[in-house]
């Protein structure tokens, strides 16, 4: 009698959850589904069409360079953010630096600034005429490339504002690093081992697991960019298509030419490749993380 | 790279003032875009479209220094200063005031938006995680686990079907797409909280209990008081998610007095060939400002919460 009236005072206080799963997640992602197997205009009623978006998808051209960007974008976004938030955290954790509080400050106010206004405030660092960073080129007589009208610097110019944004990951790393426990680093100091060493033998093995999360986070959110190139790369004369992203195409299908059913496909598409590139780093992770106390 | 020949202390401290040099650098890169920014806002707009790598404001003209200056070297001259002021105030005023943005309707539309949103977030949350750490009952293991697993999908993919919804539900076109959803919680908030409620003593919701306290008293009258860090904590994250949120406005939003402000900002900078950056650069920093502030008068709290966030297995 007593576990019963648990449960139903349990469903009672989680009903609010359970609810908003439901109506804005497992059923959208029903629907969704549904669409993606559909032609469905908006304003007609879907029709089933079988893998018929998935394969015009695949034909595609602009899908498969948006494919390309996108793998692009993320297979340098995620070593670059990863290797500059670990630097950072390391030096920043490090006991006795002066200021350190201030800089760990410094270093994650990027991430608090709206993505609008970090793309208006790279739009105008990388101005190719005005553009500070230019300035700053031309005074040591390089005269800096049109960075965001030339094609070629599309990724770098995205790779560098998300390694702007890191500063979450810092200190997430910056509170890994100081759960390590100070006798190992005492131990490999009697060893003789220098910063570089302890860093690579303990620090790194001892917050693997906050490093995988950090990587699964990066690989789900490159994926997804779309605020960023949407507002660097795109303007009245159109999309550069070394800036176009998965995302944008997805947006593009939905809400411009409203092909639902295309849209659909895409965002199950990008959930499938999704969910498999979390499944292989965490089985990797099984040899690589070293999770302590068990 | 590493001193380890010399003696050990002072190799350790000249090391640590290496150190201190590069972070220094390596946070003043972080920061900069920032300055420069709000450097860019005390500018004219010819002042902010030229070669110069100075923060504040070149003297236009050698006549512009009168009355007294007492030039000292190495100080800017104070027509410096107030020129800046001058060209600071000409700027946020132009984008207050400009029609074609609308600022204070964006302003007023997001604080809406923020305010529903940030107490439906942080009161459901609370009660779901009370439901997911106060009460014993079979099938909170598995209701804990959706809450984990749905941190994991995309936007994009309930993007195209909660349109349908919001549409069905003839939502499209007011502001509720973008605050209703938070009355029901939100995973990662829900987490957290449960994380905090697990660490209050069972013996305190026991005592009232016993003094024949239901759970909705007990919730309030011990969990709550007891979780205030907490409790400010997801408000505070979901006001600046709120605050920040581009994509739910761009799709949801399509009519123009509906716009939150970082929408507005996107079509304040979509005409940039017109739109001088001194008055770009004012229309950022009156958005960013905000959350910076917010951000530094709680600082501590905020860090706390990030590590959290990050250290769950």
């Amino acid at each position: 009698m007593k576990v019963n009236k648990d449960t139903i005072a349990g469903l009672l206080w989680t009903s609010p959850w359970l609810v908003g799963c439901l109506v804005f997640m497992l059923v959208p992602m029903g629907m969704s589904l549904w669409y993606s197997f559909t032609d469905y205009p908006l304003l007609k009623p879907p029709v089933y069409v079988g893998l018929d978006n998935y394969r015009s998808l695949l034909a595609d051209d602009r899908f498969w360079l948006v494919v390309k960007n996108t793998s692009l974008y993320a297979a340098v976004a995620i070593p670059a953010c990863t290797l500059v938030a670990l630097v950072m955290a390391a030096g920043l954790a490090t006991p006795g630096v002066p200021m350190g509080r201030a800089f760990a400050a410094a270093v994650y106010l990027p991430t608090l600034v709206p993505m609008m206004a970090t793309a208006m405030i790279w739009m105008w660092l990388f101005n190719g005429r005005y553009g500070l960073i230019n300035n700053v080129l031309s005074v040591v007589g390089i005269t800096g490339p049109n960075w965001l009208e030339d094609g070629r610097f599309a990724i770098a110019v995205l790779v560098i504002t998300s390694v702007w944004s890191v500063g979450q990951m810092v200190v997430v790393y910056i509170a890994a690093i100081n759960e390590v426990p100070a006798s190992l680093y005492e131990a490999a100091r009697i060893d003789g081992m220098g910063p570089v060493r302890r860093f690579m033998h303990i620090t790194l093995p001892m917050i693997s697991p906050a490093i995988l999360f950090n990587v699964i986070t990066l690989t789900i959110g490159s994926l997804q960019a779309f605020v960023m190139p949407y507002v660097l790369f795109r303007n009245e004369r159109g999309q550069k298509a070394a800036g176009d992203m998965y995302n944008l195409l997805l947006y593009d299908n939905a809400f411009v030419y409203r092909k639902f059913g295309h849209a659909s496909a895409m965002a199950w598409m990008q959930l499938l490749v999704i969910l498999a590139l979390t499944g292989v780093m965490l089985a990797m992770s099984k040899r690589l993380v070293h999770y302590r106390g068990t | 790279m590493s001193s380890e020949n010399h003696p050990r202390h002072a190799g350790q401290r000249s090391q640590r003032w290496v150190l201190f040099a590069l972070l220094l650098t390596a946070a003043l890169m972080f920061v900069f875009p920032l300055i420069w920014m709000v450097s860019t806002t005390l500018k004219t707009e010819e002042q902010a479209a030229s070669a110069s790598l100075s923060l504040l404001p070149k003297e236009q003209s050698p006549l512009a220094p009168t009355g007294a200056t007492p030039n000292q070297p190495g100080e800017a001259p104070p027509s410096v200063l107030s020129q800046a002021v001058t060209n600071a105030s000409d700027n946020y005023s132009a984008v207050w005031n400009d029609p074609s943005i609308e600022f204070p309707l964006y302003l007023r539309n997001t604080l809406i938006v923020a305010l529903l949103s940030v107490v439906g977030m942080t009161l459901s949350s609370a009660v779901v995680a009370y439901g997911l750490s106060r009460i014993p009952w079979r099938g909170r293991g598995a209701v804990f686990v959706t809450v984990l697993v749905t941190m994991m999908i995309p936007f994009p993919v309930l993007m195209v079907p909660l349109y349908m919804v919001f549409r069905w539900l003839g939502w499209i076109d007011t502001l509720k797409p973008l605050w209703v959803p938070a009355w029901f919680g939100g995973a990662f908030n829900i987490f957290l909280l449960r994380q905090f409620f697990m660490g209050i003593p069972k013996e305190l919701s026991e005592a009232a209990r016993v003094d024949g306290a239901g759970h909705w008293t007990t919730f309030w009258r011990v969990i709550v008081p007891l979780s205030k860090p907490a409790l400010a904590l997801v408000a505070l994250f979901h006001f600046i998610y709120v605050w920040n949120d581009f994509l739910a406005p761009l799709i949801f939003i399509t009519k123009p007095d509906q716009r939150t402000l970082a929408l507005g900002l996107q079509l304040y900078q979509s005409k940039a060939g017109l739109t001088p950056w001194n008055l770009l650069m004012a229309a950022s920093t009156m958005v960013v400002a905000p959350v910076l502030v917010l951000f530094l008068l709680t600082q501590r709290a905020f860090v706390r919460g990030i590590a959290a966030e990050g250290l769950k297995d």
